[in-house]
């Protein structure tokens, strides 16, 4: 008789201790950091100094206004595309979706210096108008994550039900907003949540901008550069704070393989 | 609405998403480094994007980075995936609550913790390409586990019994039988796994060695330079990905086509 | 006499799993070689987990399994002479006909030529010659059936399992296959375990039946040991369409149930409790008033071969199946022939009973509401603003059609002198002293005998009241 079985089970061991040493380990040094200081002390000032010092409250409040206008402009600009492209009856639709999703294969730094360039054609000077090239910067990055979630939404939607409402006398517009909108939300949240924490946190699409304004993940790139590793883990605790307290009011792990969904 | 306003607003937004590309393009084709400014055909931008040692290397450097990275990636995420399904439920939601982690925290937060925790406390040198490989890895492989997943889920599970019971061991069953049920989601999670990398930014910024350079490290440097030759070549770069994408899609488009005729 | 010996013989075997559910307990048998053996039993009730144990998917928390008096407990499937057929088959869909047959022989190292051979006598035996290259999605239910049977029987196993072989088929497939299964079976001599919930497929295939509920055998038997003799009123209920009741013998022969008194064939002790089981086919019409018992039709259903026609005759149901009709509304009388009453004595004492649920949800039982609340007994249940009862996955409860079973313990019941103070009132129609407490039957005005346990004596005939207090009745939902 055989003393030891092969199992299944055991085949997730690997991949469980890589989850617990490069997922778990971080976060734990990233905690103990934002609480000590330079000599290895337990201290609150990072904390204390991050929630006083008016540049950093500054920069949060800033980077929820990037990150809020820019996926509300995304929203306007996704959902009417969205819904235009899963509702048509197009033969080609499968490759007009796909022009869509061609940019993202594109790495992002050479989308960003095309943007660039437009701008600085449009503007002259690009740091005239920061708010606006960030908003236009980050829409011009992310605006792909937020159409095909709500593409896809709207696209398994069971198209009886959008003609039952119709043959009970809805009109389209009543048929949109009674039907259509309501059961469209999972999509909208998907793509919500793919598009207002890069937003928060995706400084580099400001840097290549020529932007001098801080978001919240500039913060993080400043302290990098300045090897003050007890600082930026205090921004990287707030951010995932910010994080959690999202991902809880969109309702958990509504989001999936959303990132992964729409890249493939 | 009507079916013209449609088309319009259709019509709207790819031009919003393919002007800045297309400008670029038609430029890279020219011998002026301004946009908007009147230049002559050249294609000296392609000469130089393909005779600079600098330049190639980084490119060839970013790829084999993404297949690595994928390769790590797709074992850790693949083996994964079939320990959670076959776990006890405490185990595997466990597994699945610390895969979603990277899946939704952010990239510069993830490399920044990575590089904490490698280069600060455990002083591995960025140089080993150790801090990079891991880094990459951890924000791909969860991705893996998330596209190998849902392959398992549909898969009769009772093929893996039918295996034992004619007589094949465990390791037999599961890599002649279960392995090969699942390779449509282990392929898309290494495609998705080498698109990821070669996206990357953050945690090649926070983790990568001085000397080595990812294709978006390097354009994010090259904007922020003044070096025009580097610049101008770099608008080719762009255009060659650009069309290598379009084949790319219309190689599979055919493909589909031709598979729904079939 | 021929005697075969156990192939392989199961021990005591129970089986729980990590959560505390313990789906198989105290499981017995022994299965002689060539037989063809069926676990019979509706779904839950351990049969394919034991079948598992068998395979070796599982392994028994207790007991042994012998096969060929060698313990295989806990041996892994890929070292057991046993094939199984799967429930949807389990093909491997990246291999062609050819591969999924061969795949056994394969592992055996078996040489190319012979595994060439095998494979085509296999699938000539399944009537589906030239089909080696064929991929399994082009195949059809019924083939990939028997493909899934040839996969197993190329091995040529000393047992083949099949678990609900032909669960996914339709019931002309099914009918052919069945039969077709029982002539490889003939053919071949392998041992067969067969495991099903369909009764009419076990009856008709099996050698021995081994019925089950909740993890334990219920009856081991011929099929006609099965139908003709079930052991308990679980048997007899799952095994062909039965009229089940509870009663009491009142006298050498005779049994008192469905609200008249019966002759039988059963010799059992007088005040003993006891089951009867009426097959429907057996009961006769007669003129009112000249049969057993009397009673009113209430539904007459043609099934094409016979009338199924329900009657109510006092709180009791009867089913019955005639080559007559009748009109909903009739009276008539019933009687039994005397070996045509199956009685077992009954081995618990609970009295059970059917209450209403009022428009207000509350339950009802003989006019008087009891204190109980609905959404208490429905697991799960919420009312609703609209004045609706919704049940734990969210669908509206019909009040008129879902009935409360509550059961209560006789010794649970008082008897009172003032019979308008109980829940049911009747008189005592027989009384039994057991040692230390009186034992009594009350025939109630609803037709329904209660059994109550009492410590002092009442008098034959006494009209009493029964008490019921809630807090001691267990209810269940019936739909």
């Amino acid at each position: 008789m055989q003393k030891f079985r092969f199992s299944r089970k055991s085949l997730g061991i690997p991949y469980a201790l890589y989850l617990i040493l490069f997922v778990v380990a971080p976060l734990l040094v990233l905690f103990y950091y934002a609480f000590t200081n330079g000599e290895g002390r337990f201290t609150v000032a990072n904390l204390t100094g991050f929630f006083t010092d008016p540049n950093t409250m500054g920069t949060l409040l800033y980077s929820l206004a990037v990150a809020f206008v820019t996926t509300m402009v995304c929203l306007l600009l996704a959902y009417p595309t969205a819904y235009i492209l899963a509702t048509s009856k197009l033969r080609m639709k499968g490759v007009l979706v796909m022009v869509f999703v061609m940019p993202m294969w594109i790495n992002f730094s050479l989308r960003i210096t095309a943007l660039k360039e437009v701008l600085n054609l449009l503007e002259g000077n690009l740091a005239m108008y920061p708010f606006l090239n960030a908003v236009v910067g980050m829409t011009y990055d992310f605006l792909p994550f937020m159409i095909l979630p709500i593409y896809t939404t709207i696209s398994k939607l069971d198209g009886s039900l959008r003609e039952a409402a119709m043959d009970l006398g809805a009109n389209e517009a009543q048929t949109f907003l009674k039907i259509t909108l309501p059961l469209s939300v999972p999509g909208i949240i998907s793509g919500v949540s793919m598009v207002f924490l890069p937003a928060m946190t995706n400084y580099v699409v400001l840097d290549m901008l020529y932007n001098s304004t801080y978001i919240m993940g500039s913060l993080i790139g400043s302290y990098f550069s300045a090897y003050d590793w007890h600082g930026g883990s205090m921004i990287a605790l707030v951010l995932l704070a910010i994080i959690c307290i999202f991902t809880l009011l969109m309702g958990g792990d509504s989001e999936e393989n959303a990132r992964g969904g729409a890249l493939l | 609405m009507k079916k013209t306003v449609k088309i319009g607003y259709i019509a709207l937004i790819l031009l919003f998403i393919y002007i800045p590309i297309l400008i670029l393009a038609v430029y890279s084709f020219t011998d002026t480094a301004n946009i908007g400014a009147k230049g002559h055909f050249s294609v000296k931008n392609y000469i130089t994007l393909f005779t600079t040692e600098e330049l190639l290397q980084m490119i060839i450097g970013t790829v084999l980075l993404a297949f690595g990275v994928a390769v790590l990636a797709t074992i850790l995420g693949t083996l994964g995936a079939l320990g959670a399904f076959y776990s006890k439920k405490r185990i595997s939601s466990a597994i699945s609550v610390l895969n979603q982690v990277p899946v939704v925290n952010a990239d510069v937060v993830t490399g920044f913790g990575i590089c904490i925790l490698l280069v600060v406390v455990f002083g591995v040198s960025k140089d080993t390409y150790i801090p990079l490989l891991v880094g990459q890895t951890t924000l791909c492989a969860p991705f893996v586990y998330l596209s190998v997943m849902p392959k398992i889920r549909q898969m009769d599970s009772s093929i893996y019994e039918a295996a034992l019971d004619l007589g094949a061991t465990p390791f037999t069953a599961l890599w002649r039988v279960v392995i090969p049920q699942i390779v449509p989601g282990i392929l898309s999670g290494f495609a998705l796994a080498v698109t990821l990398s070669l996206d990357d930014y953050f945690i090649a910024t926070y983790t990568k060695p001085a000397t080595f350079d990812t294709i978006s490290t390097y354009v994010v440097n090259a904007t922020k330079g003044s070096q025009t030759s580097i610049k101008t070549a770099l608008w080719a770069l762009s255009t060659v990905i650009f069309v290598l994408v379009i084949l790319f899609v219309l190689v599979m488009s055919l493909r589909s086509a031709k598979k729904e005729e079939g | 006499m021929e005697t075969k010996e156990n192939i392989i013989e199961l021990k005591h075997i129970g089986k729980s799993f990590d959560d505390g559910f313990a789906a198989v307990s105290d499981f017995n048998l022994e299965v002689k070689r060539g037989e063809f053996v069926t676990f019979l039993g509706p779904s839950g009730c351990g049969k394919t987990t034991t079948l598992r144990m068998i395979a070796g998917f599982e392994i028994p928390s207790e007991g042994e399994i012998l096969l060929n008096g060698q313990s295989i407990t806990e041996l892994p499937p890929h070292k057991r002479p046993i094939n199984t057929v799967f429930q949807r088959y389990a093909l491997f869909p990246h291999m062609n006909i050819y591969e999924n047959i061969a795949f056994g022989l394969k592992q055996k190292k078996t040489p190319k030529e012979e595994i060439d051979r095998r494979v085509t006598k296999v699938l000539d035996l399944v009537d589906l010659e030239g089909f080696e290259q064929r991929s399994v999605s082009t195949l059809s239910g019924g083939q990939q059936q028997r493909i899934a049977i040839a996969r197993a029987l190329v091995n040529e196993p000393q047992i083949l399992l099949l678990d609900e072989p032909l669960g996914a088929l339709d019931l002309k497939m099914r009918k052919e296959m069945q039969l077709e299964l029982k002539s490889m079976h003939e053919k071949l001599g392998i041992t067969f375990i067969y495991v099903t919930h369909d009764q009419e497929e076990a009856l008709t295939m099996s050698d021995k039946i081994v019925v089950m509920s909740e993890g334990k055998i219920q009856q081991i038997g011929t099929p006609e040991d099965i139908y003709n003799e079930p052991k308990n009123a679980f048997v007899a209920d799952f095994i062909g369409e039965s009229n089940i009741f509870n009663g009491i013998m009142t006298g050498k022969l005779k049994a008192r149930f469905c609200g008249g008194e019966f002759a039988c064939v059963d010799d059992i002790e007088e005040g003993t409790h006891i089951t009867a089981v009426v097959r429907p086919e057996d009961v006769i019409f007669t003129e009112p008033g000249k049969g057993t018992i009397d009673g009113t039709v209430t539904s007459v259903i043609f099934k094409g071969m016979h009338y199924e026609i329900t009657v109510q005759s006092g709180k009791n149901e009867m089913v019955i199946q005639t080559v007559n009709s009748a009109a909903p509304g009739d009276k008539v009388g019933m009687k039994v022939e005397p070996n045509n009453i199956h009685i077992m004595i009954a081995e618990d004492h609970t009295n059970v009973f059917n209450a209403d649920i009022n428009k207000a949800f509350h339950l009802e039982y003989n006019g008087t509401v009891l204190d109980t609340s609905v959404t208490r007994i429905i697991k799960g249940s919420k009312r609703m603003e609209d004045g609706t009862l919704i049940d734990g996955h969210g669908e509206v409860v019909d009040i008129d059609r879902t009935k409360i079973q509550i059961s209560i313990r006789p010794e649970d019941i008082d008897m009172t002198d003032n019979a308008e103070e109980g829940l049911v009132q009747g008189y005592i129609s027989n009384l039994i002293y057991k040692g230390d407490h009186y034992s009594y039957v009350i025939h109630s005005d609803l037709g329904q005998d209660f059994i109550v346990d009492d410590e002092d004596l009442w008098n034959m005939n006494d009209t009493v009241g029964l008490i019921m207090p809630v807090e001691k009745m267990k209810f269940a939902v019936k739909r």
